[in-house]
């Protein structure tokens, strides 16, 4: 088992120190990711209900509210 | 009236749909091209001719390259989904969770598991287990998307299934229903088959320009040989499993499909429009006629739509204002039902709010009564359920238009390669060369065609788009919207030259 796991290691190891258009891509990965994760959710697409509620009955009855909102029953 | 902002649901729906279509540049390519590599090695495998495996290695790296620049360009329409579609998300958050939480698992263990033994094996491990490593990477992609679209067909064909009031979420009644769902499976059939086309097209286009630039003469011909025969049949297929699909959404979205074929006056023996100019003025009810032009099909279209060739379509007007003759409820109709489901809902809400259980439970038994019409209680007019016509009609035979001319394509490219002459076909490798951007048209025209078609609808007949919003301003969504835009086109500007660079690179050990 220790063996195979060291194989699995050496497989990852030298798979990426041998990369050439891998490593560029893997660059272009984690910018993506970045600006994905710390730029785009954080400050443009924010969970509004996990952010504006604190439990699921919150969010359900919110979610209620919208769509028995008076106007929809005209 | 709904007090939504309009501009608001147009901005959240124009951004999903335009992250939609970024994304589905590259998942075709993704599922169509991991089975043509699996397909090379199998022939390296077989034949043991070394210049099998170089081919196979350089179709990898285009691979890889378009699956780096592919990834995670789903996750920004999770993203959406949390911020702009919040009651949407919400409400289906429970039947969706097991088909992506197996899309998760399968493309992590699955896709990359077997990638690293797939890029970094060479040489380090069996023949066998490394074609066998790559056809699981073919495997994995294609069943991820298995999961994505039964999520998506469940919204076409909401089933196993039941809404609960108190949560306010649709919660899954049964698994097999939902994962069996006969749009489920003629979406997969349909999308997967389309996809093997876009990698075939791509070997293709690719193999042309080293033809027509004189490089890597025989990787290219051998390549064409197998994407042809490929293509020929992933093509060939993709006529049959459309057929399939049109079936199914005549029986589940009768009016997309009156949408996609421009009928608005029901017909038995209905023809199926060839080619066609709609009429721009024409609206639902009025005596214009739909086209300006058409050349249709005799009974195709009945036949197509219910397997007989004498049977009704549904028109439009049909849909929307009632056929009695045919048996054919109304809109008007739906939203006095849908209506009262909604101020069943309400009455449940306040019954809750009042602890009242005996005039709660009376309330949801009433809502019980009309459920299945809740979502046509939040439409204004009968004529909002219509969905634009011009746009689904165009984007359904601009679909239909260019995936038919595949087959003969690829009959080509396989007729004058088996012949020996394909590099005298001048006239032909351009050709190859467009095809890529061909099938991406059609795929991309196919899927405007199945979400535009489905509309006024986030979930059929239970959940309009309008309703599935956030309350947020339509500012928001066009700051957020701008802010990916730039983002994307930056990156996909970088990755689009990272592709060109390896493809005039070519094969490595090739000199010429």
């Amino acid at each position: 088992m220790v063996e195979f796991m060291v194989k699995v290691f050496n497989l990852f190891r030298d798979g990426f120190t041998q990369m050439t258009v891998g490593k560029t891509l893997w660059k272009i990965v984690f910018i993506k990711f970045f600006v994905m994760f710390a730029v785009l959710e954080v400050f443009f697409f924010p969970n509004y209900l996990e952010t504006n509620f604190e439990t699921d009955k919150q969010r359900g009855d919110y979610v209620l509210e919208q769509l028995t909102r008076p106007s929809a029953t005209n | 009236m709904i007090d939504v902002d309009p501009s608001l649901v147009d901005w959240s729906r124009a951004q999903f749909a335009f992250t939609a279509m970024f994304h589905w540049i590259f998942v075709p390519l993704t599922l169509g091209l991991s089975v043509l590599c699996a397909f090379f090695e199998l022939i390296y495998l077989k034949t043991g001719n070394e210049e099998w495996k170089r081919i196979t290695r350089f179709w990898m790296t285009l691979f890889v390259i378009n699956f780096a620049c592919g990834i995670a360009t789903g996750i920004i329409l999770e993203f959406q989904f949390g911020t702009n579609w919040s009651n949407y998300s919400w409400m289906v958050g429970d039947i969706f969770a097991a088909p992506l939480a197996i899309e998760g698992l399968f493309a992590f263990f699955l896709e990359a598991g077997f990638f690293a033994v797939m890029f970094f094996g060479w040489n380090r491990v069996s023949k066998g287990f490394h074609c066998f490593s790559t056809c699981m990477v073919a495997v994995g992609s294609n069943l991820s998307a298995v999961w994505i679209l039964i999520a998506n067909a469940w919204m076409q064909n909401p089933v196993g299934m039941a809404f609960n009031a108190d949560s306010a979420r649709f919660e899954m009644q049964n698994f097999a229903e939902v994962v069996f769902n006969p749009i489920a499976i003629t979406k997969f059939t349909h999308t997967s088959s389309s996809c093997f086309v876009v990698g075939a097209a791509f070997v293709i286009s690719v193999s042309c320009w080293y033809l027509i630039k004189g490089r890597h003469v025989e990787m290219a011909k051998k390549s064409i040989v197998v994407a042809a025969v490929f293509g020929l049949v992933s093509s060939t297929f993709v006529a049959f499993t459309g057929d399939e699909s049109a079936y199914e959404v005549a029986q589940k979205q009768p009016m997309k499909l009156a949408a996609m074929e421009g009928l608005y006056k029901g017909e038995r023996g209905a023809g199926l429009v060839a080619f066609g100019i709609l009429n721009n003025k024409k609206t639902a009810g009025d005596s214009q006629d739909a086209f300006l032009f058409e050349v249709k099909i005799p009974l195709v279209l009945s036949l197509l739509a219910n397997r007989e060739l004498d049977s009704f379509v549904p028109g439009i007007d049909d849909l929307v204002y009632g056929n009695a003759e045919e048996n054919i409820m109304g809109v008007n109709t739906k939203m006095e039902k849908g209506k009262l489901a909604v101020a069943d809902l309400l009455a449940f809400k306040q019954a809750k709010k009042d602890q009242d259980a005996a005039a709660a439970e009376d309330a949801l038994t009433r809502f019980g009564v009309n459920k299945d019409f809740m979502g046509y209680g939040y439409l204004d007019t009968p004529e909002e359920a219509i969905p634009p016509v011009a746009l689904v009609f165009n984007s359904f035979h601009l679909m239909a238009a260019v995936g038919s001319l595949f087959p003969v394509i690829f009959g080509a490219f396989l007729f004058f390669s088996l012949k020996g002459t394909l590099t005298e076909k001048r006239w032909l490798l351009p050709v190859g060369i467009f095809a890529s951007f061909l099938a991406l048209l059609a795929q991309q025209a196919g899927w405007v065609t199945a979400e535009v078609g489905r509309q006024p609808w986030a979930i059929q007949g239970l959940m309009p788009v309008k309703i599935s919003t956030t309350d947020l301003s339509a500012t928001a969504v066009q700051v957020s919207f701008t802010a990916f835009a730039v983002v994307f086109s930056l990156l996909l500007i970088a990755e689009v030259s990272i592709m060109l660079k390896a493809i005039a690179a070519g094969p490595e050990g090739h000199t010429k």
